[in-house]
């Protein structure tokens, strides 16, 4: 490998006006298509967990071909694994063969994995930020869905199938056919108390679940701008339930302050060069987005969902909406239904719903950001009488931090759980699952039925959301708290 | 993966939007290391349900399904595919894919068809007149025909052509193998590499 120059900076003059996104695309051709063909996209990162590789591994070994490139493949176990008594072998049999079948095929094929103990195991989505392999014009694949989460760093990243995993293992390529630019303007000032998840539920209730499909999503403006890396990622995470395949917000200065000294992140010479290009990346002024979408942050309130699709969502000052009132019938059908697996009525104010469980948790909400947003506000508290509340750290490394900042004492002072790291209840693949009929307060990304676990019935909501939740009882935001002073608030950016 | 042209069979309706993967495949079905015998795992809450489509004596061994906009958001699992296929169910229709899985279908042979809103509601009506009418769906000359109703079917044409050859995408792409290499001899050394660990 050599130091070329960066192909994006070298044509900066002469190319016409590109996107953030085109620009990544563009330097990741391999073999242009023709005719309306795919592209050859070549891949920098493949991020492995134990749910989505197994067959992938397999059908190397049937067809005899190695990983081709192990030294950009990284493997975690995340979603089957406990977040109890992780020292004791996996009780549930078929969640212990899949994470042993993950060992063997890791092994067998020389992919670097972290295991269930290991200081970097987690996420997959937290770990690869926190490794410094996530960084700014890259391509990031993984066999999940919100893998979107790493385009907060301004890469090109996106979930795919287990057929496309086995593709990547073998070729470090993907056949992938151009997508359309969507922009999401995001101007203004966000309230103390609001947050990005609130920016990102307020925008998927704007466009729809479907309304993202064919898009790669590119977040801007000044409200995005002043988030954290974390709240980035959180944005960038649920572009996937707008219907879009990936998001990305480009980089700049807070991007580099936290990527700078992270054990992958490059050094020397090689840092200066990757800066002087990741400074190329910013969509060109007077690039054209094939469709455009505006938001206020100055008006946004706490955002949460009363349905079973993440569009499915209002300020939680509001009542749960009336089917009657959407005028598209598909729409009304689906919020008639809706209200049925949720159990509420049309009307009801989003407030007076009472939960049984709060799940602080998530490759959404799982950082070290996001558990000092939920601690600042229940630090001191006692949790509502009756509510199961549950903390689960994204990575093993970020519950380390945490405790090594006493967050840990604070969370079971509240009466709430401080769990090992893993999905946990953001899928209840493990044992940590809703009863049926069970309502939660949830920081995770899908409220779909079933989801955290059989019957369940999940309301998405931010941190500080579900921080307030958890001492109320009934869905509720800071700014329902007594002694809630916008000024401890402001100083919580998650 | 074998060629698919023509798909003839029972056709269901599923007239409903947003029918995530978790609804196709719920989650715990996703630890099997195994890439068959996911039919019984197919919309398996609401297969409990005595009237569920599928469990209709009218629509057994159904081959087509007539769904909702936004058929197949959400989770990337390949196991949707891997369940419809299993249970026997060989092309859907629906006026709105969610993006990985229309990509997984078209590389497990399943045929994931889209078509207007308008259609599909037409399909419905004429389904629900005549329980377990059938349906074919034809690749080559992109349509769908139910009854005397026949409506035009969007597939695009990269996915046509490896559905109707049947070719494996990943012997298609190591053709364009000193490409490949080519493109990593000039690889920048900023880029991540995830070995040796630090
Ligand atoms: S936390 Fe939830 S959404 Fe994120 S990777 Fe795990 S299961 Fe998927």
């Amino acid at each position: 490998m050599t130091h070329t120059p960066a192909p994006a900076a070298a044509r900066a003059s002469t190319a016409r006006p590109r996107t953030l996104a085109e620009k990544v695309w563009d330097d990741h051709v391999v073999v242009e298509g023709d005719a309306g063909n795919p592209d050859l996209i070549y891949i920098d990162l493949h991020l492995v967990h134990e749910v989505t590789s197994p067959q992938a591994f397999d059908g190397l070994r049937l067809a005899g071909r190695p990983v081709r490139r192990t030294d950009l493949t990284i493997a975690t176990e995340d979603h089957n694994t406990p977040t109890l008594a992780i020292d004791r072998p996996i009780a549930d049999l078929t969640s212990r063969t899949q994470i042993e079948t993950l060992r063997r095929n890791c092994e067998e094929f020389g992919v670097r994995l972290h295991s269930l103990g290991d200081v970097d195991q987690g996420i997959v989505h937290v770990v690869g930020p926190q490794l410094g392999l996530t960084m700014p014009g890259i391509t990031v694949v993984c066999g999940d869905s919100h893998t979107s989460t790493h385009g907060a760093f301004g890469a090109m990243a996106f979930g795919i199938g287990t057929s496309e995993v086995e593709h990547v293992l073998a070729t470090q390529t993907l056949p992938l056919t151009k997508f359309k630019t969507m922009a999401i303007t995001v101007e203004g000032t966000l309230r103390p108390g609001v947050t990005a998840k609130d920016i990102i539920l307020a925008v998927i209730a704007k466009i729809g679940t479907g309304g993202g499909q064919g898009y790669v999503l590119e977040y801007r403006g000044s409200a995005i701008r002043s988030l954290s890396m974390e709240g980035r990622m959180t944005i960038c995470n649920m572009s996937i339930e707008a219907g879009a395949r990936a998001g990305l917000v480009a980089p700049d200065e807070t991007t580099y302050a936290y990527l700078e000294g992270r054990p992958h992140a490059p050094t020397g010479d090689d840092w200066t060069a990757a800066v002087e290009y990741w400074n190329t990346l910013a969509t060109d002024d007077d690039a054209v987005f094939d469709a455009e979408v505006f938001l206020d942050a100055d008006e946004l309130e706490p955002f949460v969902t009363w349905g079973t699709n993440p569009g499915q969502g209002v300020s939680l000052s509001e009542v749960v909406p009336d089917p009657a009132s959407f005028a598209d019938h598909n729409e009304r059908a689906a919020a008639q239904r809706a209200l049925e697996y949720m159990d509420i009525a049309a009307g009801t104010p989003m407030k007076d719903i009472a939960v049984d469980a709060v799940f602080m948790g998530s490759c959404t909400n799982s950082r070290i950001e996001d558990l000092r947003a939920f601690a600042s506000i229940i630090k001191g508290k006692q949790k509502a009488p009756g509510v199961r509340v549950m903390v689960v750290p994204g990575s093993a490394r970020v519950r380390l931090e945490a405790e090594a900042e006493g967050i840990d004492k604070v969370v079971t002072e509240f009466g709430a759980e401080w769990r090992f790291a893993g999905c946990s209840m953001c899928l209840g693949m493990n044992p940590d699952q809703l009863a049926p009929g069970e309502r939660c307060a949830s920081t995770s990304n899908r409220n779909f039925e079933g989801r955290q676990g059989k019957g369940g019935r999940t309301h998405l909501v931010s941190p500080l959301v579900a921080a307030a939740t958890a001492i109320r009882g009934t869905l509720s935001s800071p700014w329902d708290l007594e002694h809630a002073s916008s000024s401890t608030l402001s100083e919580v950016t998650a | 993966m074998d060629a698919v042209s023509v798909v003839t069979g029972i056709a269901a309706p599923l007239p409903f939007s947003n029918v995530d993967t978790d609804q196709i495949i719920p989650a715990v079905f996703l630890k099997r290391v195994t890439k068959t015998g996911f039919e019984d795992a197919l919309f398996h809450e609401w297969r409990k349900d005595p009237d569920f489509v599928l469990n209709r004596p009218a629509f057994a061994g159904a081959r087509v399904l007539v769904a909702g906009p936004d058929f197949g958001t959400g989770s990337s699992r390949e196991h949707a595919v891997w369940a419809l296929r299993d249970f026997g169910i060989q092309a859907v229709l629906s006026p709105r894919f969610g993006d990985i899985f229309r990509g997984n279908s078209g590389k497990q042979g399943l045929l994931a068809a889209e078509i207007t809103e308008k259609d599909a509601e037409t399909f419905w009506a004429l389904i629900e007149e005549n329980p377990g009418i059938e349906a074919t769906v034809d690749l080559v000359t992109r349509t769908a025909t139910i009854g005397a109703h026949t409506v035009e079917i969007v597939v695009d044409d990269y996915t046509r052509w490896r559905l109707l050859e049947g070719l494996d995408d990943i012997s298609l792409t190591l053709r364009d193998e000193a490409q490949i290499t080519q493109f990593e001899h000039n690889r920048q050394s900023w880029r991540p590499t995830t070995l040796p660990a630090r």
